[in-house]
């Protein structure tokens, strides 16, 4: 099974061919946003972070702007940056430097002298990438190639039933294609570590499995918080999900029968051909999948009850819900009814082998419905309060 | 079929269908020998056996909380009657 993809200097293989106009901080995310306005095939994002936060928040933020440029769907990468935020150029830069020798391109607002002379200049820079990037022509490659990621939101009891079953099934057939899959959302492990943990590949695995979602809710706890507070959310309650410990046993599906392989931080870089791994992110949407994409996944699959938009600005995300009254209702966002698990008359290995289809057909190119509907939100998880 | 049991050790079903009251309940392997004692709302949880109050709740073949109420077999299980329980793992 092959995909056509962008083979990239640092021996990576992308399924898009974006520039990306990555603001090093908040203060430089409107300018960011107009270059990227300008420039045909540029992408951005509203980088909420960036300067005023406490070391480990800083890191998660250099973490996530250098993944992103590194991740493979990116052809290269424009840096903005004011100037005096803590996130300095330099300090970017090298984060990036660190994990690909793509393109790259910098611009500080306070030193081209203000926004306009930096939109001008940045304009040039990454028009004159895009052009190249234009050149690109895509090869087949092997599926081994992809790192998927999965996620799971405005989840109800057919996630556990139907849809996350079904990215399960994916997850077991990337992992025996020698690919790799990322199970996140550690706050939704929480009642179900212990089946996660007994499939560690080692007894180091299994204990960080456990430390991992024990560190999530000290640290909570810590802040005077409790992690059920807002989860399970109100649309997960209405549409059937009682507590917490139900929601995570139906999430863990997503990651299929095999074992787990690796563990890592928020953001940090994953290793294709790796199997089953797991990245440490929250339950949150938006931040969970921003993590995985920094990781170096190409393609997010997402399952959903209640229906939800969600994308990415440089990978695609196919949304599928195994809720059948919510994919005819929301068949607008979402890419694949997967309520034939539950009805029939398709089988889950029949259905496999179309999410299978769906998934080589994205990552050959394919606009998922959050990509043709220009869907780029996303967000960067967060340690504490700013400073 | 209305209904499904995902484990045999489960004491609650899913609906798959919405359930009127007085309807039985019907999974995959037959008749479950329950009668929905009220509404069950497509995809909202079913009780199939009788759990007491304080009994653990099982779905997945795993605890999901400890019923807050006792539940008679029929009755729908929410967070009415269900009450959440971190369980050291």
């Amino acid at each position: 099974m092959e995909f056509l993809g962008y083979r990239r200097p640092d021996g990576r293989v992308g399924v898009r061919n974006k520039i990306l106009i990555l603001p090093a901080s908040v203060c430089a995310s409107d300018t960011a946003g107009i270059v990227a306005g300008q420039v045909e095939g540029a992408v951005t994002f509203h980088n909420q972070n960036g300067c005023s936060q406490v070391g480990a928040d800083q890191q998660m933020t250099v973490d996530v702007m250098a993944g992103y440029a590194a991740n493979p769907n990116v052809y290269g990468t424009v840096v903005i940056s004011l100037g005096c935020e803590n996130c300095q150029m330099d300090l970017v830069a090298a984060a990036i430097r660190e994990r690909t020798n793509k393109p790259l391109e910098q611009f500080i607002i306070q030193e081209c002298g203000g926004t306009v002379r930096t939109v001008e200049l940045a304009v040039r820079a990454a028009r004159e990438m895009a052009a190249e990037a234009s050149r690109m022509q895509k090869e087949p490659f092997p599926m081994s190639e992809l790192i998927v990621g999965t996620e799971c939101g405005g989840s109800d009891p057919t996630s556990g039933l139907a849809s996350n079953p079904l990215i399960g099934e994916m997850s077991d057939r990337m992992v025996s294609l020698g690919g790799t899959s990322i199970l996140s959302e550690t706050t939704e492990f929480i009642g179900a570590e212990h089946i996660l943990a007994r499939r560690g590949a080692t007894p180091e695995i299994s204990q960080r499995i456990y430390d991992i979602v024990h560190r999530y809710e000290k640290a909570l706890q810590l802040v005077g918080e409790e992690v059920r507070a807002g989860n399970p959310s109100p649309g997960n309650k209405a549409g059937g999900l009682t507590t917490l410990e139900e929601k995570s046993l139906g999430c863990i599906h997503k990651g299929g029968h095999t074992s787990v392989n690796a563990v890592y931080d928020y953001a940090k870089p994953v290793e294709a051909h790796k199997g089953l791994v797991i990245m440490d992110t929250p339950g949150n949407d938006p931040s969970s999948v921003a993590g995985m994409v920094a990781g170096g996944c190409q393609v997010v699959v997402f399952s959903t009850g209640r229906g939800t938009p969600t994308g990415n600005p440089i990978a695609p995300v196919i949304k599928i819900t195994g809720n059948k009254l919510t994919f005819a209702k929301m068949e607008d966002n979402i890419d694949l009814d997967a309520s034939p698990v539950l009805y029939g008359p398709q089988s889950l290995e029949e259905m496999g082998d179309v999410l299978m289809a769906e998934l080589q057909a994205v990552a050959s190119g394919k606009l998922t419905k959050a990509e043709a509907l220009g869907f780029t939100e996303m967000a960067i998880a967060r340690v504490c309060n700013y400073v | 079929m209305n209904a499904m049991m995902i484990d045999p050790k489960d004491n609650v079903a899913v609906a798959i269908e919405p359930i009127r009251k007085g309807e039985e309940i019907v999974l995959r392997g037959g008749a479950a020998g329950v009668t929905a004692t009220e509404e069950i709302t497509i995809y909202h949880k079913v009780a199939v056996r009788p759990i007491a109050k304080g009994e653990p709740v099982v779905k997945y073949g795993e605890h999901i909380g400890l019923a807050s109420a006792d539940i008679a077999p029929g009755s729908h299980v929410h967070t009415h009657n269900v009450a959440d329980h971190r369980e050291v793992l």
